[in-house]
């Protein structure tokens, strides 16, 4: 099993730089924004981006959610691993704001999709963007896109992009790791 | 890996910790699932289940009836007093003309013991026990074992009296399992009329005196006299047994500490439990309502995550 580095954590700064300032482009002050990562890997990078803003480039009052799509997920008994639920932490209303839906890996489209159909729970967006670190990008079993993407992977099926935060392991990294 | 370790919830004694573990683990995401504005996740699509009640009831057909429609899936309903039971069909081909229209989950109440244990060998469907005679209520026991761990953090160490009409109660033998297998300690208190014999064997405490029991406890579960079930008179009349074994206000305040009071429900008000103790800040029988519904969505889920395509 091969491993190659795609991107270091100096890399991986810079990127999530550049995302802060292009989401500032679009969301100016943010007041009628929510950042939802998706549960539980696209959480990692809406905390990171959120600090970012916050800390870096002064944004106030960013309305960050954390949103679990296991019950809308398209694969429930179709897996032999169960699914894992892990928590929604939503605590302002979704109606009529600005989403952007963030996660760290775009692959098939799907977990996007449930995304979708999960974050109407909430109430109605007046509009919905996408945020992903990888887009891997001939993958695709839906007609999904990003609004924002880190970087473009174009890895074959038996290529795994795997995404290490500096929360959860050692330090930021993103491998290419062959199956 | 994270599934129970049965295939159907025929009643707690056939669980293990981890089971109510997961049970619970799921529940509280349920939860978070019936506080949102829309109330519903579209898990259990392409599922179909029965509700059989072959006795009646009111909140656990409800109950059983909003999870599922939370979860998304079909629903048939039956109940026996308007179908061909009545005629003389037996229970095996009332339910297997029931499954012949595809469904996958059956959730039975039934007067007789067993009747879950019965079907589950008989017939290719998920059963669920909404209750058997005087035998087993699994998920009333875990709505119950839910609400307490929401309101005191946990179950170890515990105690628990279950108050009142313990020998016709399914609840009480569901809690006692339970509970004991969550490293609670128990009593059980009323007439002794209403004990059954040898339920020390079961690990639990017997105690007489009510106000000895709740002096004791951190928690009261309050049985309903079940009237219903009793074919011999079990006690001289209702307003003795009110005043020795029911909980009024004046007994909960000379305590000198504050219990928490359950109640599974229907509430014989003024009998075994008067309004105001019911009714007060001490009493966590409307959360135990709420908590059904998240913990029902937990079992049918968890169970439906077994059938296979």
């Amino acid at each position: 099993m091969s491993k190659k580095v795609l991107l270091n954590s100096k890399e991986i700064e810079i990127i999530l730089h550049r995302l802060a300032c292009q989401l500032i482009e679009n969301h100016n002050d943010f007041s009628n924004t929510a950042l939802i990562g998706l549960q539980p890997r696209g959480s990692f990078l809406a905390k990171r981006l959120a600090s970012i803003l916050t800390n870096d480039y002064h944004v106030k009052n960013i309305h960050l959610g954390l949103l679990d799509i296991t019950f809308y997920r398209d694969d429930f008994r179709r897996r032999d691993e169960p699914l894992e639920a892990t928590d929604t932490q939503i605590d302002f209303l979704i109606e009529n704001k600005n989403v952007v839906l963030i996660d760290d890996v775009l692959f098939s489209g799907r977990s996007v999709r449930a995304g979708l159909t999960a974050i109407q729970s909430y109430g109605r967006p007046k509009n919905i963007e996408l945020l992903v670190l990888i887009d891997r990008r001939f993958s695709r079993h839906l007609p999904i896109q990003p609004n924002y993407k880190g970087r473009q992977v174009d890895a074959i099926d038996k290529e795994k992009v795997i995404v290490h935060w500096k929360e959860s392991h050692t330090k930021d990294g993103i491998y290419l790791e062959n199956k | 890996m994270k599934q129970l370790s049965v295939e159907h919830l025929l009643g707690i004694k056939y669980l293990n910790k981890n089971d109510i573990d997961l049970i619970f683990e799921t529940a509280n995401h349920f939860k978070e699932v019936i506080n949102r504005p829309i109330k519903k996740v579209p898990s259990l699509r392409d599922i179909t289940i029965a509700n059989l009640f072959f006795e009646n009831s009111t909140r656990t057909k409800l109950s059983f009836e909003l999870a599922e429609k939370r979860l998304s899936s079909d629903i048939i309903n039956f109940s026996a007093s308007q179908s061909s039971v009545k005629k003389g069909e037996t229970l095996i081909d009332t339910v297997n003309n029931i499954l012949a229209m595809k469904v996958d989950i059956v959730v039975m109440r039934h007067p007789n013991v067993g009747a879950g244990v019965f079907l589950s060998k008989h017939v290719d469907a998920k059963i669920i026990n909404a209750g058997d005679g005087t035998h087993e209520h699994p998920t009333q026991a875990l709505l119950d074992s839910y609400s307490i761990k929401e309101k005191l953090g946990s179950l170890k160490g515990k105690k628990i009296v279950i108050v009142g009409d313990v020998l016709h109660s399914r609840v009480a033998l569901s809690n006692i399992f339970a509970l004991k297998l969550q490293g609670a300690e128990v009593k059980v208190c009323g007439p002794t009329t209403l004990i059954p014999k040898h339920i020390e064997s079961l690990g639990v405490k017997v105690e007489t005196n009510i106000k000895k029991a709740l002096e004791w406890c951190d928690v009261a579960n309050v049985l309903r006299v079940q009237h219903e079930r009793m074919d011999i008179k079990y006690f001289p009349s209702t307003r003795e047994y009110t005043q020795l074994f029911g909980i009024n206000n004046e007994i909960l305040d000379n305590l000198g500490k504050k219990i928490t009071i359950m109640h599974p429900g229907p509430i014989n008000r003024g009998v075994e439990i008067t309004s105001d103790v019911a009714d007060s800040d001490q009493s966590i029988i409307l959360n135990q309502v709420e908590n059904g519904v998240a913990v029902r969505m937990a079992v049918i889920y968890l169970l439906a995550q077994q059938i296979k395509r």
